[in-house]
């Protein structure tokens, strides 16, 4: 009995921990690549970002602006992100007059004057990206009903958070960027074939379970193919192809390279303070870790006499 | 509490005070001289660490709530100027945000120790039903901040939990116009759940007081599960347990602040970056993790207004477990049965969290054909069950081990314990 005991104890102790562990998979939202099986893998990409060291590097931001204002912001507003971000530090770091002058090219409705009249002026640094709708119903009838979501936070609003983030400094926030990317570089001109297949062999299985069983396709109608969206049919058309935008630093403009770029430039966007944070957060732990072997070593010290 | 001070006001000042206001010999009495149990081990730190929380959290809210503006149409952008433009803004809410999740960690890990060591039973009755006030009340200050950032998961998550008032007889309806003041959740909710997110850190603090005031009066229990009987078995608060509670809470503060500075929204939901919409329901809706056990539940019964007061009852249930227990032994040390329990108890309550996350007609783990919804329902009939029958019946029947005749004894052999009791007297005698 007495050993069955101990046995019972650590192995309830072990399967508690497995369970603590197994639970850290908290992942609702998105299960990349969706339900069905055999499709292109998502990928993880090798962000300079990651980890406890990863900084952003300034010019992957820049092309990733330069990304999002010609390509994304036709459809898609960044309305929590100002011009002065731009130049800001951890950032693009575009210059205070490169800022000033991407401002510029945009206006923006100001007001009342002296006389009561709202008047048109050109953007500043303190001005928001902006917009390309007047408002969500505008977009809506602009693309078909469906709303291009506003772009500021989508890097943390989007993915899921998985255990392995939890290591390394990973921020549980590479699952968005990586979502991004996935998405950007997931568009099929045709239903592919393991989709079909799926279905094909679904109506087999259910002909076979029941005579009655009505028969279920997968119908595209005026949506677009995407591997990565949940459920497959993005209203989106593909946005990004080899050579949307033309990099002025001379990288070569492929549909990877774009979409990495941008997705770096969302994640900055969606957690601008993200390089100070990793900064102080080492000298912090550091610092606590040192307190913590000193703070030891008093409480040995006083202790020492004392058999507890 | 002052009972146990051997503070003597020794300035004019200091004699002054005592004689109208003895609070120095309070303080002195409840932080320096109170005599605590030698061998208290490193579960015992939880408690301190908790009020370390409890102190970060109300400093960072005090802050955060300078910036941020109790409105529908201003909440979720007020937050990310927080976290954009306010000096040090992200830093605040992180700690907040990040600390509530550790404060509920410290607070779990305090109450399972107190449900290993039996730590409830006469005469710490009271601050058991003290401790359960402070958690229950946590629980509501919890839910109230996660809604305040009004973002998808704190509406949809309010509207889930203030839902389940409806369940209530007669007055369920009227409960639930007045948590949301008004006929859904919308603007006046959210100005309300921000008062009483500011209140209630207050009212814990308060309960906190009383919480200590109730230890200082029998003081801690100890891994044995014994009272102290001499000098001997204790040793003076200040400097042992000060110093052991200040490394500990070092200790604690690295986990924190390793998810502030690099694991921000780990323990977040990503939905919650996105701003609330009445319109859009997410596919999932998921409260935060410290609830989630307490969801499984709620999940597994079948019936709504059963499932409701069988959550409530969950946690109303741990307030009477003095008097559910009825074995004579504290320590799960000496009750090799119940320490099976308690692990079965305490796996059961992860694997409740687990699946208060996960679809419920989902197959467990991809067994197939075992659906989460019936592991839940396992696992709520152990929960209750731990409580109402493995609990009052194994106090009757199970046969502990023998217990220690002092904690001296325990902690230096029959021998060494007279050897030390021998050379205490002979100091006392000489000094």
């Amino acid at each position: 009995m007495h050993n069955l005991t101990k046995n019972i104890t650590s192995l309830a102790k072990k399967s508690a921990l497995v369970l603590a562990l197994a639970s850290s998979f908290a992942t609702p939202a998105f299960a990349a690549g969706g339900a069905i099986s055999g499709g292109p893998e998502f990928k993880h990409v090798d962000w300079s970002w990651a980890g406890v060291f990863g900084t952003f590097d300034r010019a992957q931001l820049q092309r990733g602006y330069q990304v999002y204002k010609e390509v994304c912001a036709s459809c898609h507003a960044m309305e929590l992100v100002k011009f002065r971000n731009l130049s800001e530090a951890g950032g693009p770091e575009f210059s205070k007059a490169q800022v000033k002058v991407l401002a510029a090219e945009y206006e923006i409705e100001d007001g009342p004057d002296a006389e009561g009249e709202m008047f048109m002026r050109s953007r500043k640094p303190k001005d928001a990206l902006p917009s390309p709708f007047a408002n969500d119903n505008a977009a809506k009838a602009s693309n078909g009903g469906a709303l291009p979501p506003d772009l500021s936070l989508i890097a943390k609003s989007r993915g899921h958070f998985s255990f392995k983030d939890m290591f390394m400094g990973r921020d549980g926030l590479s699952g968005g960027p990586n979502y991004i990317y996935n998405l950007l570089v997931g568009y099929e001109d045709e239903v592919p074939e393991y989709i079909t297949k799926y279905y094909d062999h679904k109506n087999e299985e259910g002909l076979k379970a029941d005579p009655d069983y009505t028969e279920s396709h997968f119908e595209l109608g005026d949506s677009n193919f995407n591997n990565f969206f949940p459920g497959y049919k993005l209203a989106m058309a593909m946005p990004l192809d080899d050579d949307s935008v033309e990099y002025s630093d001379g990288t070569k403009a492929t549909l990877a390279q774009q979409a990495e770029d941008v997705s770096t430039f969302l994640m900055w966007a969606a957690e601008p303070k993200m390089e100070i944070r990793k900064s102080i957060g080492i000298r912090v732990l550091l610092f606590l870790i040192i307190l913590a072997g000193l703070m030891y070593a008093v409480k040995r010290r006083i202790w020492e006499n004392v058999r507890h | 509490m002052s009972g146990h001070s051997t503070y003597v006001p020794k300035s004019n000042a200091g004699k002054w005070l005592e004689e109208r206001l003895p609070i120095i010999s309070l303080m002195h009495g409840a932080a320096v001289s109170m005599p605590n149990p030698r061998n208290l081990n490193y579960w015992w730190v939880f408690g301190g660490i908790a009020m370390f929380m409890l102190i970060v959290q109300i400093v960072t809210g005090i802050v955060l709530a300078m910036h941020y503006t109790p409105h529908a149409d201003m909440a979720f952008s007020s937050v990310e100027h927080i976290m954009r433009d306010v000096n040090w803004g992200w830093l605040l809410r992180y700690t907040h945000a990040n600390g509530a999740s550790m404060f509920f960690v410290a607070v779990y890990i305090h109450i399972l120790r107190g449900m290993y060591y039996g730590s409830y039973k006469a005469p710490r009755e009271v601050l058991w039903l003290l401790g359960m006030l402070i958690y229950l009340l946590m629980m509501a200050t919890g839910f109230m901040g996660y809604v305040l950032p009004w973002g998808q998961m704190s509406f949809w998550g309010a509207t889930v939990i203030t839902n389940f008032f409806e369940v209530v007889p007669f007055i369920g309806d009227d409960i639930r116009t007045l948590l949301w003041g008004g006929f859904a959740v919308d603007n006046p909710t959210l100005n309300r759940f921000f008062s009483l997110h500011y209140l209630l850190p207050f009212v814990i603090l308060g309960v906190v007081i009383l919480h200590i005031w109730a230890l200082h009066v029998p003081g801690s229990n100890n891994p044995l599960g014994i009272e102290p009987k001499t000098k001997q078995d204790t040793m003076r608060f200040h400097p042992y347990f000060t110093m052991k509670d200040l490394y500990a809470i070092v200790l604690f503060a690295i986990v924190l602040f390793y998810f502030v500075f690099f694991n921000p929204n780990f323990m977040g939901h990503p939905d919650n970056y996105i701003r609330a919409n009445s319109l859009v329901t997410p596919p999932h809706i998921v409260p935060e993790w410290y609830y989630l056990p307490f969801y499984a539940i709620v999940r597994a019964i079948p019936d709504k207004a059963l499932g409701v007061a069988g959550m409530f009852g969950a946690i109303l249930i741990m307030f009477v477990v003095p008097w559910l227990d009825t074995s004579k032994v504290r320590s799960a040390k000496f009750r090799p049965a119940y320490r099976i329990f308690f692990w079965v108890f305490l796996f059961n309550g992860l694997l409740l969290g687990y699946l208060g996350q996960v679809s419920t007609t989902d197959d467990f783990l991809g067994i197939h054909g075992v659906t989460n919804l019936l592991i839940s329902r396992i696992g709520t009939i152990y929960y209750f069950g731990f409580f109402v029958v493995i609990l009052p019946v194994l106090g009757l029947i199970e046969k502990t081990k023998p217990l220690p005749n002092s904690i001296s004894e325990a902690v230096l052999g029959v021998e060494g314990a007279k050897a030390e009791a021998e050379e205490m007297a002979a100091n006392e005698s000489k000094a």
